[in-house]
């Protein structure tokens, strides 16, 4: 068993339902406990075909598919599953797909003045004596990507955040669905660049499948050994994002300072600070340094707890973070939050969790917080940051170097045709699902991306109504969102 | 307070006393070709470089275009490619990053005496992320932090464009950010230059011909450092400054 979700389906067994029936089906899957995953598009001859995966509550994935003429389209599918919402706006926004009964079908990515159909959606707006508008971005008063907030305010209240992106909109899936071998893991490395390892594995393993390649567990170990890297490195950024928003320099200098030693470890194994490079179809390139390693990771602990002790124990901290940005858990089921958000709100889902793999013999026990604001996020990071940490001490000793299949860059062997793989690696931010879809000759055709930003952007529109303008920075640290990830 | 004070004094004194002398341990850094002939029609590295950065015979390497993921090292049947822990990569002409056989050679930055005399003891600068996928902004932002420290150095990020000496873009410049790219460019005062951060900026990188990318803004104003990497280290990145700034002169 890997330590990922991966889930394999031969196109002629892959159920394909007329669209009533497929949306009925999605309906009762839910209603029995079942979690939207994802849901894509693809045209072909006969019009457009979209698949939808849920989640059975043992983990297992369902993909169901309907063939569509975009011009009749469906019922959509976000009035039964909100979380599907933005997977909707997608479909219509680049296959042209009519969607009946969808509230808010505003393209999901702007793309400047070509695009007729943004004009349709202008920002919701509040009108009043008393209120005011204030619109930031695209480029913001830091080093970080760009995106558009515009807020409906009065006075310091916030009654309406909207949030537009589409400015780091590249076309990677154009990219990706080109199904160039050497380019599939390098373009996916750069789809949100501080979660490279995740993605790299979830594309990794995706192809490993249809190659009907299996690996050794001591290549799982080092590629979970990276993730989890990977995992301490950007809770501990975050960390030092927040100790910086509210104004807490000991923290920001110091979970800036160990978040140097983390990545410096990922680079003694693998050359890059940010697993660039390492993970390849077939294999892992690191050069094994157990006791680097362990250095390390016994330098972050103890640092990290003197941090966390002086970050957490801070009632300014406390009393800054507390009740801020709230969500409760039904919104946050509601709409689908995945990762630390969602585990912030009290709904324990994490694709580690019973996961095999180098995940077996070392499990990652999943937990929650129940206060859904941004002191539970940031706790949250803490905790799976010493969570990490004990299951990094504990791997370690076990690195070693595995000699690869292939060289990286060469093929992983003849892919199985006319299949479907879907793969979901749990991130830092949440789980990442690439979906690949290969044709009759064993051709990548379709290479799905979805990154746990797509799914999260909402909870933070959400939660910053009723909180003070001056929230929102701490807000949207505690989510720590990729803009990349969601305009692909 | 203990607690603050133990904080403090985990943190010790000044990570890395001299930037300028790191070298980052393990670090998959600038590549180095050997002139040992290429086997017959051999295209090993051309054909596994996932953004066409190598050309051969002979075998030339462009660091503009390079992402370090150093796949062509093993495809060489010959060894003639290795990577070095070297840093020292970024560049002021863009034909210097291209990486010939031989010996390694150090590209220079030259910002020009003018520039030099002006920013060579206080450099503020303005990042804009144009397709920039986090990689190189976290690198730029890891400048300022306590390990690298680089505003000992009067190199300090400033928030308004109209604060700002250079202009440090990273990403391949999106469609959709060409606009904004262009509005922070003309709101900076003269004298003023461009830093392109990243092969993604330098040349496209992986995005070279994306349907989403617009890169017409280099082409108005061609980059006066170029800092090659996916991402840049950040000490790649302090030494292209403190070199352009004449602190290694």
């Amino acid at each position: 068993m890997s330590a990922l979700v991966v889930h394999a389906v031969a196109l002629d067994e892959l159920p394909v339902l007329e669209p009533r029936a497929w949306r009925n089906w999605v309906k009762g899957e839910l209603l029995q406990g079942s979690r939207p995953v994802m849901l894509w598009g693809r045209r072909v001859d006969a019009g457009v075909e979209v698949s939808v995966a849920l989640q059975r509550a043992d983990r297992g994935l369902d993909v169901l598919r309907t063939t569509v003429d975009p011009a009749h389209g469906y019922f959509a599918l976000t009035e039964v599953a909100l979380a599907l919402h933005g997977c909707e706006r997608e479909l219509h926004e680049t296959l042209g797909v009519r969607l009946t009964g969808h509230p808010w079908l505003k393209p999901l990515r702007h793309h400047g003045q070509t695009q007729a159909e943004m004009a349709a959606y202008p920002y919701y707006r509040l009108d009043g004596k008393c209120v005011h508008e204030v619109a930031v971005g695209p480029i913001h008063a830091g080093v970080i990507e760009p995106g558009s907030f515009r807020f409906q305010c009065s006075g310091e209240l916030v009654h309406h955040l909207e949030i537009q992106l589409g400015y780091q909109h590249r076309g990677v899936e154009a990219l990706l669905d080109r199904g160039d071998p050497r380019r599939a893991v390098p373009l996916v490395e750069t789809i949100a660049g501080d979660a490279s390892v995740a993605h790299a594995w979830a594309t990794c393993a995706a192809l490993e499948r249809l190659a009907g390649v299996t690996l050794a567990p001591e290549v799982e170990l080092a590629r979970a050994t990276l993730l989890e890297l990977e995992r301490v490195a950007m809770h501990l950024a975050g960390l030092a994002g927040l100790a910086t928003d509210v104004g807490f320099v000991p923290g920001a200098s110091t979970y800036g300072r160990l978040r140097t030693t983390a990545i410096n470890t990922t680079m003694r194994l693998c050359g890059s600070r940010f697993g660039r490079g390492a993970l390849h179809p077939g294999g892992v390139a690191i050069t094994p340094d157990p006791a680097a390693v362990a250095a390390a990771v016994a330098l972050l602990t103890a640092h990290g707890a003197t941090a966390d002790a002086c970050f957490f124990g801070s009632r300014v901290v406390q009393h800054r973070l507390q009740g801020v940005g709230a969500l409760t858990t039904a919104q946050a089921q509601q709409i689908g939050l995945v990762g630390p958000a969602a585990r912030a709100c009290g709904v324990a889902l994490d694709q580690r969790e019973g996961a095999g793999g180098a995940y077996a013999a070392r499990p990652i026990a999943v937990t929650t917080e129940p206060s859904g604001d941004c002191w539970a996020r940031a706790r949250m990071r803490g905790r799976e940051l010493t969570a990490s940490l004990a299951w990094l001490a504990d791997a370690a000793p076990a690195l070693t170097a595995v000699p690869a299949r292939q060289p990286p860059g060469q093929p992983v062997g003849a892919l199985a045709p006319s299949h479907l793989v879907l793969a979901l690696a749990e991130s830092w931010r949440g789980e990442v699902v690439h979906a690949l879809e290969t044709d009759a000759a064993g051709r990548v055709v379709r290479h799905k991306v979805q990154d746990p930003s797509l799914r999260n952007w909402l909870g933070l529109a959400l939660g910053m109504r009723d909180n003070e303008i001056s929230d929102f920075p701490i807000c949207n640290k505690s989510y720590d969102l990729s803009y990349c990830g969601n305009d692909l | 307070m203990w607690k603050l004070l133990q904080l403090r004094r985990e943190q010790g004194r000044q990570a890395i006393p001299d930037l300028r002398a790191a070298r980052p341990e393990g670090f998959r850094g600038l590549p180095v070709i050997a002139t040992t002939p290429c086997a017959d029609g051999c295209r090993a590295c051309v054909d596994v470089c996932p953004t066409a950065a190598i050309t051969a015979p002979p075998v030339r390497l462009d660091l503009g275009r390079c992402t370090l993921c150093g796949a062509c090292a093993p495809a060489c049947p010959t060894g003639k490619i290795a990577f070095t822990p070297e840093v020292a990569m970024a560049a002021s002409r863009r034909d210097d990053l291209v990486v010939t056989e031989g010996p390694p050679r150090v590209p220079e930055v030259d910002i020009g005496a003018a520039l030099r005399r002006r920013f060579g003891r206080s450099l503020k600068l303005r990042q804009v992320s144009a397709g920039g996928c986090n990689g190189c902004e976290l690198e730029l932002n890891a400048l300022a932090n306590v390990n690298f420290d680089i505003g000992r150095h009067g190199i300090e990020w400033v928030a308004s464009p109209r604060h700002a000496d250079a202009l440090v873009v990273s990403g391949p410049i999106t469609r959709t950010m060409a606009d904004a790219v262009q509005l922070a460019w003309d709101a900076m005062a003269e004298p003023r230059f461009v830093i392109a951060v990243g092969a993604c900026a330098i040349s496209g990188g992986l995005y070279d011909g994306a349907p989403g990318v617009d890169r017409g803004f280099f082409d108005r104003q061609p980059p006066l450092i170029y800092v090659p990497g996916c991402p840049p280290h950040p000490l790649t990145i302090a030494r292209a400054l403190l070199a352009a700034l004449a602190r290694e002169r």
